[in-house]
């Protein structure tokens, strides 16, 4: 049993809602109680669909769990075929209906309905949301190409005719995944190479039945779609792109992959619209972002992708890595390696919070939850990934992907840093009583706390998001290293003219300093030594 | 005085029409009475044993809870733990204890149970008693199931409140009479009817739940109980085994309702007509008032129910009597037909109420009545938006303060509303509205 005040990810059936809601004709009968149905919000609010989730839950109830609850289940598939009328099934349990064994891939065959019907084991006790996508889309996906997978032969292509691709891996509630696509097409249209099926989102039965004639597959998120295009590339003999293609550096690698992949002339990769990061990064401004020490939290796709555009293209300096997503725990791991920092591979966002106080970033790039945390410790955030709250829905265009999507994200992550003169004034003039620590810099919204309050309306627009808890205060205890090191009184008032937030760090880097030299009392001295010592 | 509301339900013509239906139910699970009552006990904490659902359920419902800590979190049951059920035992001893220790401001801890705690038939109740024995006094642990398979949404503030009533201090036998309102309210609300009891002469009256766990309302014989919400069956059941009188009323909403819920409690304590006028006349007046701005946007208007929280009833009551809507189907989860008795007669003849559901025979229903609003939840509610039907969340009239003759206004304000933003806005909908798909800002492939 695991305490578990908030989650990360949900069950894995609510992965293959996301695959069947993505869809435009499979329909997802759920074995599952009253309550499940819960998840239908998840898409009808914070996604804003205008249509119901594709799925029948059971709904049984106590009084039909000694009696049939097989014949339950049989029933509502028959009644969501009839009414529904779909091109396939996916039929499964939650997790309680797991636990009573009716066999739901069974039942549903003995139906003998006139589509296909695919059957789904997420087992909801060890597997969470994104493997419970990941797997719903292999298992449709082979059952719609099961009469083409048999001695599949690769034609060549025709000479003359433009090379083609799928888009794998976007879904319904993924984060920016619905503008991620057209940005990634028309970037391809602009190489000249076509998109033969986006899947699954938007996409029908059909369209995956269609998937072997694309030239290659373009695995956009790897979470949702690697074992598909794995199991695509072993059995239709279709090359991967695996390239995340979100940054400047990262658009730039895709494209050429795309071009050798594809066999195009390397000087397409002209064609493609340019991106502002490179200039504005090299703008005067920015020098304000120079080693600004951030934190990266979220699913692992996005994480990597992070901390490349942090360190290469804003010159960020990457304090602390991590990520929920077990299934890439290697790869975060291999990256954080590389950056010189421990990797935190955790769904235990308490940990998540104790591991952002410790580290005192400037700027935290993370989920909604992480936004939550920043805020409470007074850290600018930017959020970078799901899971998905009704603000990760925007009404403009907003990609995380390609040329767009990296100017998207320059302002973004610039967004809660851009303090200009005013983090100069607050340095000079601590002792302004408007620059008291308990008054929020202008950039984070007007006051701690209120800034939720003022722009959501009771009910909904935090529907996702519920406000964490604080495990610890923004400040470090006195003497963390358990040596028995005095403030003298003056150096206590000296450290509280420096801004708040770094101020933890300064704290820490003096007693590390005291420690070393063998000092017993902090003395201003000691905390201007500290500094030359270590620098900012 | 005014006329005692009846307590059967009416006969002949006036009886209101009841259909049964079994289906897909697209309504939340007790759980989610989580969302208000941890807020309402300030001093409780709520640990579902059950499963990475459960747990995105409740913050998936509980969005609202943005400014604090939530006191609510879930025991996520393993595969190891559906291994052996000693093992759970001790797992939920371990979880317990690392809650406590972290929280150790809690005085009373919920153990609930959940659909998969159920059907393993892991003993809560035991494991409550066992936990209880060892943090008693500093800590209560009760135990109540908000499972799916037995509980729909507003039911698990009944089976909570019912897990409290045994730890009630019981009232002497010859004590003089008292009053009891059962069931969570806005602080505010509560506030208000404690200062119109106190003008009607009633000294003792108790809210039950309590804001904090320790102040438990003693009850027996003599306490006379106000239901202030319909779906507390098993809470009244309890309270009258101890002693408890119910006060049959009609629910407290709206001016009529109000009044009729407070007359109860009146000639309960035998307060004449002119010491209940001099009480309630003035906020009576004052809804009456209020109301007037908004019974011109409701007359005349049809309003559809699904089934969502038990308020539905008294809501068509309300919104029929004293808005002057037209009632075209009321959906409940369930009927309690002696507590609902008195809502149930103050509506319109042949009013048709619909308990159970099947969703999808519903929406058929509703969508051949083209109803002016249709009152349902948040799965639904955009669905129907787009197909041009006006909607209002069901749920945000449990999250809302409505009850009283303070609150008469706002409540009609929340059915106002959907009007009103449909009245404002002239911005049309592209002609293909598939608002969720990719709209791209120049021409893609």
């Amino acid at each position: 049993m695991q305490l578990t005040v908030w989650t990360y990810e949900g069950p894995p059936h609510v992965g293959a809602i996301r695959i069947a809601t993505a869809m435009t004709d499979v329909h997802y009968v759920l074995h599952a109680p009253q309550g499940d149905t819960y998840a239908d919000l998840l898409f009808t609010m914070i996604e804003r669909r205008d249509q119901r989730t594709p799925v029948t839950y059971t709904t049984f109830q106590a009084r039909d769990l000694g009696g049939d609850t097989a014949e339950i289940f049989q029933s509502a598939c028959r009644d969501a075929h009839q009414r529904f009328q779909p091109a396939a099934m996916l039929v499964g349990a939650s997790c309680t209906a797991e636990l009573l064994q009716d066999n739901p891939a069974g039942l549903a065959t003995a139906l003998n309905l006139p589509i296909p019907v695919v059957p789904l084991e997420l087992p909801s006790y060890q597997k969470k949301e994104n493997w419970g996508a990941s797997e719903t889309f292999y298992r449709l996906a082979r059952a719609l190409l099961a009469g083409r997978a048999q001695g599949y032969v690769r034609p060549e292509r025709a000479a003359g005719t433009r090379p083609s691709c799928n888009l794998l891996g976007p879904t319904a509630l993924g984060f920016r995944h619905r503008d991620d696509i057209t940005e990634v097409t028309r970037l391809l249209a602009a190489l000249g190479v076509d998109v033969n099926v986006v899947a699954p989102l938007g996409a029908s039965a059909a369209d995956l039945a269609r998937l072997p004639d694309a030239d290659f597959n373009i695995s956009l998120y790897p979470e949702i779609a690697d074992v598909t295009v794995r199991w695509l590339e072993r059995t239709f003999r279709q090359s991967t792109v695996r390239i995340v293609p979100i940054g400047v550096g990262a658009t730039t690698d895709f494209i050429a992959e795309v071009i050798k992949v594809a066999g195009l002339d390397p000087a397409v990769a002209e064609r493609a619209i340019p991106s502002r990061l490179p200039w504005y990064s090299r703008s005067v401004d920015s020098t304000y972002l120079t080693g600004k020490r951030v934190f990266i939290f979220g699913d692992a796709t996005h994480v990597i992708a992070a901390a490349r555009i942090a360190t290469e293209e804003m010159g960020f300096t990457v304090v602390g890595i991590g990520t929920y997503t077990r299934e890439f725990a290697r790869e975060v791991r291999e990256l954080a390696g590389k950056l010189g920092v421990e990797a935190l591979i955790s769904e235990d966002y308490l940990e998540v919070e104790a591991r952002i106080a410790e580290l005192q970033p400037e700027l935290v790039l993370g989920t909604q939850m992480e936004r939550h945390i920043a805020k409470r410790l007074r850290i600018g955030c930017a959020v970078i990934s799901a899971p998905v709250h009704v603000q990760d829905f925007p009404a403009r265009y907003a990609p995380q992907m390609g040329f767009e999507g990296a100017n998207v994200i320059f302002d973004t992550w610039i967004h809660p840093l851009m303090m200009g003169l005013e983090e100069h004034l607050i340095g000079m003039f601590r002792g302004d009583f408007e620059f008291s620590d308990s008054a929020t810099p202008s950039h984070l919204g007007a006051g701690h706390g209120s800034h939720m309050a003022t722009q959501t309306s009771p009910v909904v627009p935090d529907i996702a998001m519920p406000e964490p808890a604080p495990v610890a205060a923004a400040t470090m205890p006195p003497a963390a290293t358990g040596a028995s090191i005095i403030w003298a009184n003056e150096a206590e008032l000296e450290l509280k003219k420096i801004p708040f937030f770094v101020r933890g760090k300064a704290r820490r880097n003096t007693e590390r300093f005291a420690i070393l030299q063998g000092l017993e009392l902090i003395t201003v001295d000691t905390l201007y030594d500290a500094k030359a010592h270590f620098g900012r | 005085m005014t006329a005692h509301a009846p307590i059967t339900a009416a006969s002949g013509c006036s009886e209101p029409v009841v259909q049964r239906q079994r289906g897909q139910h697209a309504v939340f699970c007790g759980l989610t009475g989580i969302i208000w009552m941890h807020r309402k006990i300030q001093d409780a904490f709520f640990l579902v044993v059950g499963s990475r659902t459960c747990a995105h359920l409740i913050q998936s419902a509980a969005g609202v809870m943005i400014f604090a800590e939530p006191r609510f979190a879930t025991a996520i049951i393993e595969e190891r733990d559906l291994a052996g059920l000693a093992d759970a035992h001790e797992e939920l001893d371990r979880v317990v204890d690392q809650l406590l220790s972290r929280r150790p401001d809690i005085r009373l801890l919920f153990l609930v149970g959940s659909c998969p705690s159920e059907v393993i038939k892991l003993d809560l109740c035991r494991a409550a008693q066992r936990l209880d024995k060892r943090f008693n006094p500093d800590c209560r642990v009760l135990s109540y199931s908000g499972s799916g398979i037995e509980t729909t949404f507003t039911q698990g503030e009944d089976a909570a409140l019912a897990a409290m009533v045994p730890s009630l201090p019981a009232k002497a036998a010859d004590s003089p009479a008292s009053l009891l309102v059962v069931g969570a309210l806005a602080d505010v609300v509560e506030d208000q009817f404690r200062r119109i009891f106190t003008d009607l002469g009633i000294g003792d009256v108790a809210f039950f739940p309590p804001r904090r766990s320790t102040d438990l309302p003693a009850i027996g014989p003599g306490t006379r109980m106000l239901l202030a919400q319909p779906f507390l069956a098993e809470t009244a059941r309890l309270l009258e085994g101890r002693g408890a009188t119910r006060l049959s009323a009609p629910f407290p909403l709206g001016v009529e309702g109000t009044s009729a819920w407070l007359d109860a409690a009146a000639a309960a304590f035998g307060i004449g007509q002119a010491a209940f006028d001099a009480a309630t006349a003035a906020p009576r007046e004052r809804a009456a008032r209020a109301m007037e701005r908004y019974r011109p946007q409701l007359a005349g208007k049809s309003i559809f129910f699904f089934p969502d929280s038990q308020l539905e009833a008294p809501l068509a009551r309300f919104l029929a009597n004293e808005a002057g809507m037209r009632i075209v189907e009321v959906g409940m989860p369930y009927l309690h037909r002696q507590h609902m008795a008195p809502d149930m007669g103050l509506l319109p003849a042949g009013t048709l109420i619909t308990e159970g559901a099947d969703v999808d025979q519903q929406l058929d229903r509703c969508r051949a009545a083209r109803p002016d609003l249709v009152v349902c939840g948040l799965g639904l509610a955009n669905p129907l938006e787009a197909e041009g039907l006006n909607t209002k969340w069901s749920i945000e009239l449990v999250f809302t303060p409505i009850q009283g003759y303070e609150q008469a206004g706002d409540l009609a304000e929340l059915f106002v509303r959907p009007f009103n933003r449909k009245q404002r806005l002239s911005v049309q909908l592209p002609a293909k509205a598939a608002t969720h798909q990719a709209a791209a800002p120049t021409g893609g492939a």
